[in-house]
């Protein structure tokens, strides 16, 4: 592919590229670059056959892949009725055709006039990312804003009805209720044992704390179906006189307690601890991962100074580490705020929010889905979406200083 | 009691080490080999830790290796001196259930849902760092903001875009692929972006002059270059879009649904066929395992590397 290189606008854009090097007067004789048939073309004239075959390729792919998937989809016999076929043609075809989409894109805008070409190539770049962006997220965002207006079938606008409706059920405040608990436990816990793992870790063997790491780090790549299923084994319940098959009962009864039905038990919501515990099982890993290369990174002479200074090691903790790892502390913790807003599959797989253990998102799935409420449901993610909109704001902010500072 | 145990077994190990170490009695017993104050009370809290963290896990593993009867009268702990032990589970799995099928097609959804959105995050990546264009900074903050929004907001307009009066690939791995690409894609600029506005910019600028244009920087210097980066995101991506239950659920039908809605599908059944859970959980973890143990410096890298997903 990477013949395009035999290429006047290559040249072209090399010798002045207007944005990088305004003042630079283009060098009279560039070592011709090679190819038989580059001289005697005018960079800054369009190239008809590039742009013509740059456009017939992309409008090809786009129509081509469309017509194999739907093919694949509506034509299974085609295929020999293989699905393992059908999912590596699928593959194939789905991969290739992003490179040759980019491939045909670039040959497009390189066919057009040098300016021209210099001007739109970022935009080229961007342009199927970003189209990407718009359509699967921002385009949806301004749809259910405008859905959250609508009825259920989103037929008819209703004004502010969806709002006053779900501000009006038990069943919202609940999951409102249980989501900012959520929110003031997991994000905080999850933190503090991240912090703490990292910081012990530290004090190991090299290999003891490569190993030790390892484990806590493991459940990132276990799902959260996944994670529903181990714990629901902690969990089990068996009724008292037989013997216990979950580890807490087992533990509990070691201990002198009743058998005990943990998930149905909402006594100071223990129901929904025992579920955000799973979350923190889940998460502390990634949280050690990036406090502990933070506190490595951390330099030795600054803990030295304090050690000087007579600072005892909790000190030297509190007063140097900390604030030097403050940035890394905020940045796990509004992760974990981010997922903890959108918890869903722990609650939808385990309780379906029966119990007073409903949560914001397996309320707007039951709303949309069991009660075929578009409206109620849209509604809901728009007080989600206004939940993540400070830190929406946050994000934005703290990119612009860093790229000021840098 | 298996706490106990097997920390102290933990901690043996860790200190069996200290005695070896050691020229002057007393200050070298406290030492590491690399010279360091051993901390009795850090290797306790891990080790108890990592027991804590890996119990569950284990408890998963044993109870799938043993048959219902097993399973539901004792505690895996147990299984030691009760017994109960079978493979019986894992045959059934396969046999009984639609996860053997559907580890086929969370194959087949995953690849291509890390490999595209890498290609076009790459691109955008690029621009982003080495090219000047209008609108830069508004485009790359217009990112870093989308990055935070819930994937819930896109499933109504989406499953209606999609959807039979729409484009008609609801149903299909072309959809999902799509929108795991579109839902992963501020996070894989953010990352690449970071990642290449490292590079030294002035072998961009010498390959400029050497006659090379943007798609042949991109292909021959800056992907070879950014290796460790889209391997990290690649891992994440992977790991997300394998895990994932809504998309799945929601934009595929049972025939070809990923091995995480089988097992979610599995978890709601009770009674009949209850035992092969353990079993069924277990399978869906193994290629997520492989990949993560595998490649676990990338993905550590990766997530240093200010990865936050929204």
């Amino acid at each position: 592919m990477a013949e395009v290189s035999t290429d006047t606008n290559a040249r072209a854009d090399a010798v002045d590229d207007g944005a990088l090097a305004p003042g630079e007067p283009s060098p009279p004789e560039q070592p011709a670059p090679p190819g038989p048939d580059d001289s005697g073309v005018d960079p800054d004239r369009a190239n008809m056959a590039k742009i013509l075959l740059g456009l017939i390729g992309i409008v090809g792919i786009l129509w081509g892949i469309g017509n194999l998937f739907l093919a694949l989809a509506y034509h299974p016999e085609w295929f020999a009725d293989s699905r393992v076929l059908i999912g590596v043609i699928a593959l194939i075809a789905g991969v290739a055709g992003a490179y040759f989409l980019f491939f045909f894109i670039n040959m497009f805008v390189e066919g057009l006039p040098g300016r021209v070409s210099r001007a739109l190539m970022p935009y080229a770049f961007i342009l199927p990312g970003l189209a990407l962006i718009s359509v699967m997220l921002i385009f949806p965002t301004i749809q259910t804003i405008n859905y959250s207006f609508a009825n259920a079938d989103s037929t008819k606008y209703v004004g502010l009805e969806n709002y006053r409706t779900i501000f009006g059920s038990a069943d919202f405040r609940e999951a409102l209720f249980n989501n900012i608990l959520w929110l003031l436990i997991v994000p905080a816990v999850t933190v503090f044992i991240g912090l703490m793992v990292a910081v012990l870790a530290d004090k190991l063997s090299g290999n003891g704390e490569k190993v030790s790491k390892s484990f806590v780090f493991l459940p990132m790549a276990i799902s959260f179906v996944g994670a529903s299923a181990i714990w629901s084994l902690v969990y089990a319940y068996d009724p008292e006189g037989e013997p216990a098959t979950g580890l807490l009962n087992a533990v509990w009864r070691f201990f002198g307690g009743a058998p005990q039905s943990w998930l149905q038990n909402y006594d100071f919501r223990l129901n929904s601890i025992l579920l955000m515990v799973i979350l923190i099982w889940l998460q502390v890993g990634f949280a050690m991962i990036l406090l502990s290369s933070a506190i490595k990174g951390v330099p030795e002479d600054t803990l030295e100074a304090a050690r000087i200074d007579g600072a005892s090691n909790f000190q030297i903790f509190t007063k140097v580490v900390v604030p030097q790892i403050k940035g890394t502390l905020i940045t796990v913790f509004v992760t974990t705020v981010i997922l903890v807003l959108k918890v869903f599959d722990i609650v939808y797989v385990l309780t379906d929010g029966r119990d007073k253990t409903q949560v914001i998102a397996n309320e707007f799935f039951g709303k949309l889905f069991r009660d075929s409420q578009a409206g109620q449901a849209s509604a809901i993610v728009v007080v989600l979406l206004l939940a993540v909109t400070p830190i929406l704001i946050y994000q934005a902010r703290t990119f612009r200083r860093e790229e000021l500072s840098r | 009691m298996t706490h106990v145990t097997e920390a102290a077994a933990l901690g043996g190990k860790e200190t069996s080490g200290k005695e070896i170490s050691g020229k002057k009695p007393r200050s070298s017993r406290g030492l590491m080999a690399d010279g360091r104050q051993r901390s009795p009370v850090s290797i306790i809290v891990m080790a108890l830790l990592v027991v804590i963290w890996t119990l569950p896990t284990v408890g998963l593993l044993v109870t799938s290796l043993r048959s219902r009867d097993a399973q539901a009268q004792t505690g895996w702990w147990t299984a030691l001196w009760n017994g109960g032990w079978t493979t019986e589970n894992y045959r059934g799995v396969f046999d009984k259930t639609s996860i053997g099928d559907s580890l086929l097609n969370s194959v087949l959804v995953a690849i291509p849902a890390t490999i595209i959105p890498i290609m076009f995050a790459a691109f955008a990546a690029y621009a982003f760092s080495f090219m000047d264009f209008k609108g830069k900074d508004i485009l790359f903050i217009l990112i870093v903001m989308v990055m935070v929004v819930p994937i819930q907001v896109a499933f109504q307009p989406m499953l209606n875009l999609l959807g039979p009066n729409g484009l008609g690939i609801s149903g299909q791995y072309i959809g999902v692929w799509l929108l795991h690409t579109g839902f992963g894609m501020p996070l894989a600029i953010y990352t690449l972006r970071n990642y290449m506005s490292t590079l030294p910019r002035t072998v961009i600028e010498s390959a400029k002059i050497d006659g090379a244009t943007h798609f042949q920087t991109f292909w021959r210097l800056i992907v070879p270059m950014s290796v460790p980066a889209l391997a990290a995101f690649a891992i994440l991506q992977f790991l997300w879009v394998w895990n994932d239950l809504l998309i799945a659920k929601l934009f595929l039908t049972t025939d070809n649904s990923t091995v995480i809605v089988s097992l979610q599908g599995l978890l709601g059944a009770q009674g009949q066929g209850s035992e092969f859970l353990p079993a069924g959980a277990f399978i869906s973890m193994l290629i997520p395992l492989i990949v993560f143990f595998t490649l676990q410096r990338y993905f550590v890298r990766g997530l240093t590397a200010g990865a936050v997903k929204g």
